[in-house]
């Protein structure tokens, strides 16, 4: 693989760890949880999109969108029945609990769709003129395939609209608002609850989505299939600042591309390490992240 | 005068600890009503009753003709209750005019134009500083800031804990004077103070809070001169 090869298939790979760091940090921003079975999200966004368009024969667009639909109610149930009840626990009972919901995901998982990997089939082909299949684009002796493209178009625009709804939208400043200072916002009339399940809502809408551009790139989908890049991705959100959205986004893209830079030119064995060894010196160095908010506060 | 607050015997407990001890109050319309006491003697406890952050095991607490006895926080703002919290708890992050915005949150938003300019006749400062992140503001600057924005939902009782804690002397002059032109302006106000010579001076009428009782009440005048109070509040 090229230089450039490299560089594009990671930026490819970061853009679906930035995708699933988001719901990580929206999630710790607002409810000052670390929800450990967000990776677990994308494993079942991903069985569904499966199920729905292979047994249903649904177009994968629609595959993409009931697993988008139901990823959501699960995320908000989950929400409901295991965090909420939690509010004012120490947040290591809440830790707890999520790793619990993780691992009942997976074995709910394990149960309803087995252990056998499923092949997970590529949405992103065009026929050409002559009929014949083509799955990315060449330019010269650059070969970049269409689920590259889509995925990093797909992170880019929903880095956009996200952006904009946090900075801008009634609703985006009012998320803002409960990351703060829960009380404070309830004096403002906020309903914190309903705060706090949208932002569920929205993070594990994204793992669905997330969790489809991921298995089209790696298409062996199996009940743990969450759990790597799910790490992969908080380590990401942890690199960029947790809290932090851009600091999701630069956090997901720089850790894909040092993943595939590792693999190309040191070990392949070693990426991980590699990945995790620069985790900790940026945290030596930057302990709030790379883009992580110090708010000095003025008395 | 009509009655805006009644609070009747309440009990407030955190675990163990009976904060507030069957305490029983009332606003009347147009007036500032001050609660005394020292640190502790369970003054912000009985805001964030009213203000719905802390549930009382007994009695009732009756707003504007209606019981709001266990309504949440967030659903007391649109019936005209607004709160500034001790210790001002703006939102450091967002800019002055965002921090008012969500003062407005309950509001339709086609009153957020009016609402910011009335807030910013009465804070000039505000203005200045609308685009900057309210982190940034002196501590004088933030107190403004919390009150205009719970000025921004119109409210028709005003709570404040502690307005003027932690502000140098000059600056606790020009909150009070803010409190006497909100007041004249028709807000019905209910302050909470450490600062009794300040608060007494500025109230309609008084309680005087000690360890969850009221122990003592009367109109402001009535509470500067008396005995106790000098001997215990301010200073002899």
């Amino acid at each position: 693989m090229s230089f450039l090869d490299s560089l594009i298939s990671g930026i490819s790979l970061g853009s679906v760890y930035a995708i699933i760091a988001l719901g990580y940090t929206m999630v710790y921003g607002i409810a000052k949880m670390l929800n450990f079975a967000h990776g677990d999200v994308i494993m079942v966004g991903a069985y569904i999109c499966f199920f729905a368009v292979t047994r249903f024969n649904l177009p994968p667009l629609v595959g993409i969108l009931v697993a988008v639909l139901l990823c959501t109610v699960l995320g908000i149930t989950i929400e409901k029945l295991a965090y909420a009840p939690l509010r004012s626990a120490p947040s290591l009972a809440v830790l707890i609990t999520a790793i619990g919901v993780s691992y009942f995901l997976q074995n709910a998982a394990l149960l309803l769709w087995s252990p056998n990997p499923k092949v997970f089939p590529n949405f992103f082909i065009l026929h050409g003129a002559d009929g014949a299949e083509q799955t990315g684009l060449e330019l010269g002796s650059l070969r970049i395939s269409y689920v590259t493209l889509v995925t990093i178009v797909v992170c880019v625009v929903i880095m956009l609209v996200l952006t904009f709804f946090i900075n801008n939208g009634k609703l985006g400043k009012a998320m803002r608002a409960v990351s703060e200072d829960k009380d404070a916002a309830r004096l403002m009339g906020i309903n914190v609850n309903t705060t706090i399940s949208v932002t569920f809502a929205i993070g594990s809408g994204l793992a669905a989505i997330a969790g489809v551009l991921y298995m089209s790139a790696y298409p062996t989908l199996v009940p743990t299939t969450g759990s790597m890049p799910g790490i992969k991705a908080f380590t990401a959100a942890v690199f960029g600042g947790i809290g932090s959205i851009p600091g999701a986004f630069l956090g997901g893209l720089l850790l894909g591309v040092i993943e595939i830079f590792a693999k190309a030119y040191i070990s392949t064995q070693l990426s991980d390490a590699v990945v995790f060894a620069v985790l900790i010196v940026v945290l030596l160095v930057k302990p709030s992240g790379l883009l992580g908010k110090v708010v000095r506060e003025k008395v | 005068m009509a009655e805006l607050l009644k609070v009747d015997d309440i009990n407030v407990y955190y675990g163990a600890i009976h904060a507030i001890k069957g305490v029983s109050f009332h606003v009347d319309e147009g007036e500032i009503v001050t609660l005394i006491g020292a640190n502790g003697a369970g003054k912000s406890t009985t805001l964030q009753t009213v203000s719905g952050l802390l549930r009382s095991k007994t009695g009732s607490i009756t707003f504007d003709g209606q019981s709001i006895g266990g309504v949440p926080a967030h659903r007391l703002v649109e019936r005209g209750l607004a709160q500034v919290p001790e210790g001002r708890r703006v939102f450091l992050q967002m800019t002055v005019e965002e921090n008012l915005e969500m003062g407005a949150y309950t509001q339709p938003k086609a009153n957020t134009p009016g609402s910011l300019e009335r807030v910013y006749v009465q804070f000039p400062r505000l203005k200045e500083r609308r685009r900057q992140i309210a982190g940034t503001l002196s501590g004088g600057e933030q107190q403004m800031l919390a009150m205009g924005r719970a000025l921004m939902s119109k409210p028709k009782l005003l709570m404040l804990d502690e307005p003027s804690m932690g502000l140098a002397p000059i600056l606790v002059e020009q909150i009070f004077q803010i409190i006497r032109d909100l007041h004249k302006a028709g807000t019905t106000i209910l302050l909470v103070e450490q600062n009794a010579q300040m608060a007494l001076s500025v109230a309609n009428r008084a309680y005087v809070l000690e360890t969850g009782k009221i122990t003592l009440s009367g109109t402001g005048e009535e509470l500067i001169h008396s005995d106790e109070v000098r001997k215990a509040y301010l200073g002899g």
